[in-house]
Parts: structure tokens; sequence; C-alpha cells
């Protein structure tokens, strides 16, 4: 196993981040399995809310069904577990009431893309502020691993038995396609950016859509002779993605069959939809 | 206490929310971690340089370092 | 107080909307459908000339859900949708009716299944409303037949919504929809409007399913009550439980709110029945040809009256029963295949019940209906 080439520099790290403040302490630990990466982006994602510096009060976490779905019920927010690829259309009733909200959604590649698939691309399109991640890892988990809409072609799941034959989408492009102003791509094993550009999904003014590359060791890895979920993360995360500065210095061919990490499009200009209702009423109210 | 005892750091273990997913064990930089049974230990604390990145992979809220 | 009673004439789908505005409704979620439409037009106009939000989403599953979180946020929210658009909402009604979150729909039915006859009335969803969504779950569904009482209506299921924390339905058919009549719409506080509990104590403290009342008060998400909804069978607390004395509890208390409080929800309208010897049982439109019919049942020495249920659901049963046994004969008349008829059936157990059934797209003429009077009576 290959370990991470830098650690970082400053050693002088007094104390370590206090999880505690965000969390629902009584519910823990959770009920993702041994070296699933959604506690990984959780963890991440209370860091980033914290550099951001919300309150508590001032955060609804929305979600829809399956692994990554479970995350609400672990932080202290105000927080909503709704139906199978539902969240956003949930999460867009709550915003455009209450626009003071910061709405953060967490979904996965099965919830977002397939049954939510509708929801999630007109969201997108109104460019409602709100911050979308979707725990990638390329299968059905809660059902007990099944193909997923972003199931790489040849891979084997429970209902792939001869290897998946649909080609999976690119959510990011899709995303940036349907009209989100913010698109990013991060992994579970890249940590660190991961907290960063999670921050800058949470303070960018719209639809926000962050797709986290992360691990199904139990299903997508047994099923495809990945053994572990470090050897998950080498593999699919480190292996598979390379980062949007390094792509700058690569021809496609070096790029090859890899995925773009980091930021993909930062649109600043697009109005974010809450602002223009405001508008459209003051236009109503003759004002 | 020498000089060099003292600048150890301390590395918690929570047993009860370690699933023993050895992604801290795999990913350490200086080989501070092993699997001792099915959860998390240290074996070689003066190696760690205290860079986190235990923590921030832990999928569990199991393992955090302290000055 | 009714010195600033404004009379208007107005189409049932417009009476719905100002309905839902003298209600306090300040959300509506919507997606096109025939013929339920102009109360989505009406409200984009209106809405947001009083402040409140107006949004069109990409389906009907998407409408319906947008008005969940809107209620979880705070707002009085209302959709609108007639039969294929009800399919597809049954989903998140499940979820509304389990979390127990206020919402009103409104489904203005056109004859089915499937598109159906889009433009043509029905009455065939009423079973829909009661069964439609998986589980067991509680229903209340406000039928009017007048487009002054689509307005009352409207106010009522609102008020219904809010203090029993629960889906409100308001059906009728295509007809009323699309009827004109005069409307009064009184000056705001000459009809109650109810709105929900307001939760007291220490946000700490609060559980959004606190069984020490009936109906626990909803505190609105981003106002210093952190909390959980799923639609996973849950505790007090809100967080999923797969303790079988809580999940138990939990179903039977959701029903029991409004089967405990069916005085409360119930409306009949009972025309000439004190001596009635035929009854014609008929609500929405078909409910007007009923009434019609016995007005001329009576010219000719007939003693026909009219049981109209405003409350479709929960069932008139007490009232229904009281009225049957002293009847000669019931007269079911209805724009579907025989759907109230069961409950009829059911509820009353008399020896003559005769449906009359048009699934045509037309509506059931009084002549119809006069027929059978006397050949019942």
């Amino acid at each position: 196993m290959s370990t991470d080439a830098k650690p970082a520099k400053k050693q002088k790290l007094s104390v370590p981040f206090d999880y505690s403040k965000y969390l629902r302490k009584d519910k823990l630990p959770h009920i993702w399995c041994p070296g699933c990466g959604h506690g990984i982006i959780l963890k991440a994602l209370l860091r980033a809310v914290d550099k951001v510096g919300l309150e508590k009060d001032d955060i609804c976490m929305v979600s829809g069904i399956g692994c990554s779905s479970r995350t609400p019920g672990y932080v202290d927010f105000n927080t909503l577990h709704t139906l199978h690829g539902r969240a956003p259309s949930f999460a867009t009733g709550i915003k455009l009431t209450n626009p003071e909200l910061n709405v953060i959604v967490t979904t996965g590649d099965g919830d977002a893309l397939a049954i939510g698939g509708n929801h999630f691309i007109h969201t997108c399109r109104r460019n409602i502020d709100m911050t979308i991640l979707v725990y990638s890892n390329a299968i059905y988990g809660m059902t007990g691993g099944q193909f997923s809409p972003t199931t790489p072609i040849g891979s084997f799941t429970h209902t792939s038995s001869y290897g998946a034959m649909e080609p999976p989408f690119d959510t990011c492009e899709m995303a940036k396609a349907a009209g989100a102003t913010f698109v990013a791509r991060a992994t579970s094993y890249h940590v660190q950016d991961l907290e960063k550009t999670l921050k800058a999904a949470i303070e960018h003014k719209g639809t926000s859509v962050v797709e986290i590359l992360d691990e199904c060791p139990v299903y997508f890895g047994r099923l495809n002779k990945m053994r572990s979920a470090s050897q998950m993360m080498e593999k699919i995360e480190k292996e598979g993605t390379v980062s949007v500065k390094q792509a700058e210095n690569l021809s496609p061919e070096e790029i090859g069959g890899r995925l773009l990490r980091g930021i993909l499009h930062h649109d600043t200009e697009t109005a974010e939809y809450c602002d223009q209702y405001a508008a459209l009423t003051e236009r109503a109210q003759g004002k | 206490m020498t000089e060099a005892a003292k600048k150890l750091p301390r590395i918690e273990i929570n047993a009860k929310f370690c699933k023993g997913c050895s992604i801290c064990v795999d990913f350490c930089p200086t080989n501070v971690l092993e699997i001792r049974g099915t959860i998390v230990a240290v074996k070689d604390l003066e190696a760690c340089t205290r860079c986190q990145l235990c923590d921030l992979r832990c999928p569990d809220f199991a393992i955090q370092v302290f000055d | 107080m009714a010195g600033k009673t404004v009379r208007r004439l107005l189409q049932g789908n417009e009476a719905c909307a100002e309905g839902a505005l003298y209600a306090g409704c300040n959300f509506f979620g919507g997606y096109p459908i025939t013929p339920s439409t102009e109360i989505a037009e009406t409200l984009s106009r209106e809405l947001p000339k009083r402040g409140g939000k107006w949004i069109q989403m990409e389906d009907e599953i998407a409408s319906i859900a947008s008005i969940v979180g809107a209620s979880i946020a705070g707002a009085k929210a209302l959709t609108a949708t007639s039969g294929p658009g009800l399919s597809l909402k049954q989903e998140v009604l499940g979820y509304a009716c389990l979390t127990e979150i206020p919402c009103v729909l409104i489904n203005v039915m056109r004859g089915g299944p499937s598109t159906g006859y889009p433009t043509g009335p029905s009455q065939a969803d009423i079973m829909q409303a009661k069964w439609g969504t998986h589980g067991d779950h509680p229903v209340i569904t406000l039928t009017p037949s007048t487009v002054p009482e689509i307005f009352t209506e409207t106010i009522r299921a609102f008020n219904l919504a809010e203090k029993y924390r629960t889906p409100v339905f308001v059906f009728y058919d295509e007809i009323l929809g699309h009827m004109r009549e005069a409307v009064e719409l009184p000056e705001q506080g000459v009809i109650e409007v109810v709105d929900r509990a307001k939760p007291e104590g220490k946000p700490e403290d609060y559980n959004p399913y606190d069984t020490s009342y009936e109906v626990a008060p909803l505190a609105p998400f981003g106002k210093g009550r952190r909390f959980h909804i799923t639609g996973l069978n849950h505790n007090d607390d809100g967080f999923p439980t797969n303790d079988s004395t809580k999940i138990d509890e939990g179903n039977r208390r959701i029903m029991a709110k409004i089967d405990n409080n069916v005085s409360d929800i119930e409306s009949t309208e009972e025309y000439l029945m004190d001596d009635a010897e035929v009854i014609v049982f008929a609500f929405g439109s078909t409910a007007r040809s009923a009434r019609f019919a016995v007005n001329r049942a009576r010219e000719k020495g007939i003693k026909a009256g009219l049981f109209r249920p405003i409350t479709m659901w929960p069932f008139p049963e007490k009232a229904l029963k009281k009225a049957a046994d002293k009847a000669k004969s019931i007269i079911v008349p209805e724009m579907n295949l025989g759907q109230t008829i069961l409950e009829v059936e059911r509820v009353t157990g008399h020896g003559t019940i005769v449906g009359l059934q048009r699934v045509d797209g037309e509506p059931i003429h009084p002549t119809e209906i006069i027929e059978l009077i006397e050949k019942h009576s």
C-alpha cells in the first residue's frame, strides 16, 4: 500500500477538530459499513461548515433514501430525511419559504441521478441556492449492491453478474449542462481538498453540486476484486482521478479515462432563484 | 522525562466507534498504526508526525491526534 | 362585520384560489394539469402581490414535495392537480401523513383511468383519496358542490390541516372547477382561520411527535428548534425506531387523531330529509342534479330527500346510518362505476340501495335520478 506522499508540513496542530459540537452524539456510531467513505465525507462537511462559520440553527440538511441519505440523522441541524430521489424538491420548498436557511442536500448516485434525476436537473436549472453533495460510490448499498447510474461498464454488482452494460452518467457534466453554477468533483481520499471544495460549494450562492467519489467496500469492492476500502481509495479515487491543475499540463491521452477532480465550473454571474423571486415580488407589488 | 518524550503526541482511539476498516493504518505516512484484533492500535507513537491524516480519513470518528 | 363583503362572479377554480388566500396560504407548488390549472394561474398572479411564494415544479411529485418542504419551514402550503397527478403524488402524501405535515391538495376530478378524458367531469378518485398511498394512513377529504362552497371548504381544508397536522384534500369535479357562480367573499376575520399550534418550552426539550399531545405542536425549521423528520417509523423525537411498541403506537396515533375527532371534521347537508322515504346520497356536481330531482319528486308527492356528504372522508357513518334507518330506499348516483355506494352499503346495511353510474364524461342528469326515485318510492 502506497502512502500519501506529503504529510502536512506544519506539525503543530494543537487540538484536532471538535466534531462533537455538530453531532447528535447519542446517534453514533453511525450505520455505515466498515470502510464506507460516507463518514469521511460527513466529517469533511462538518469542518467545512465550521470554517464557513454557519450557525447550527441556520443550516437545514435534506436527504432522500439510501446510505448517503442517512447523513442528516447524525448532525445537530434542522434535518429532513425524505423520499427516494425527492430531496431537492423538498429542499426547494424549504429554501423558497425561508431563504435565510443554508440548505445542504446529501444524496447518492442512485438517489440523485436515477429516481431523482428529474428533480436534480431542474434544481440545477433554477440555480436555487443550495449545496447538493452526491456521494458517488457507483452502487445501491442500502438495498444490497445493485448497479447504479454511475457504475462503470463491466463492473460487477448483484444485478450485473455478467458486467454492467449501461454507460454511466458524468454527474458533473450533467449538473453543469443543467445550469448548476458551481460544479466540483472531490474524493474521500483527497480529504483536505474535499473540505476546501465543500467550503467553496457552501459559500457559493446558487446551486452547487459536488460529486464525491467514495467507496463501498462491502458491495462494490468485494464484487470487483478490491478487497479493502484503502485499495478502492487508491485505485478509484487516487489513481482514477487527476486534479484540474495537473490536467492543465496533460494531453487528453495522458489524462486517459481519469476523471477530473477540483472545481470544474464556477459561475458567479447568473442570478440565484430566491433573489430572482424577490425581484419578481417587487414587480408584482409595483415597487 | 526527556525532551523527546515530552513532544510525543497522544493518539486517542474510540474503541466503540472503530470498525477496523484499516484506512488509517494503510494511509499513515509514517506507519504509526496497526490493526490489533478487530480495531486500530498504536504501534509506533514516536513515528507520529501529527499530520492528522488518520483522523481526516477515519470514517467513524474513531481516532484523533492530540499534541 | 359583513359590511365589506365583496360579491364576485367566480369560476370554481378561482374560488378555490380565493379560499386558499383567505386561509393564509403563502406557498403554492404546482404542475400544470387540466382541469385544475386555473388554481395555479390565479395564485401565480396573487401570491407574489401578497408576499407569498409560488413555484411551478418539474413534475407532480416535486410539486407536492415542495409544499411539504414549505410547510416544514412554516408555510401554509397548497398544491392542485387532477387524477393523473394525484396518482403521482401518492408517495409524498403518505410521507406527509406519517410525518404529520399540514398541507392542502386540491383534486379537480376528470375522467380516468390513465389520461382518460381530461376535459370531462368524473368522481372516480374518491376511493383513491382513501386508499391511494400505501400503508394505513389518515384521510380527510372535503367534497364541495357549489362554487361558494369551494371557497369555504378550501378555507376549512387549511384549518383542518393546521389543526390536525395532516394533509387535507378537497375533491371536486371538472364541472364545478369551471362553472361560474356568485361568491360572497367576506373580509378577513369573518370566517375563522386556524394556525398550527406553536411549541412552548425550551428548544432542547422539543419533541415534534410528543405523545402527551393528541396533535403535537410543529415547530418551523430554522427558528431555533433543531429536530429531525423522517419517513421511517419514528419515536417522539422524530428519529427512526425499530421498537415494535413505538411503531404500533405511531401508526395507531395518526389514525386516532382523526377518528377521535370525527364530529369536528364531519360535515353533511341533509335536504328535505326529515320525513324522507327515498334518500339520494350524492356529492359534488351530482348533488346539484340530485337536489333538482328531489324537488321534482316532492312536487309529485314523493317523500324524497338529499343526503350530501361535504366531508367525504372520514365517511359520515353515524349521520347516514341514522338517516337510512327510516328510509325505504337509497339512491346513489355518482360519476364512477360504484365507489361511494360501497360505503353506503357498508354503513347502512340497507336492503334497497340502488346505484346510478356514469363514466362517459357527461354529468348525471336530474331526469335519470327522478326515474329511480319514482321506481323505488
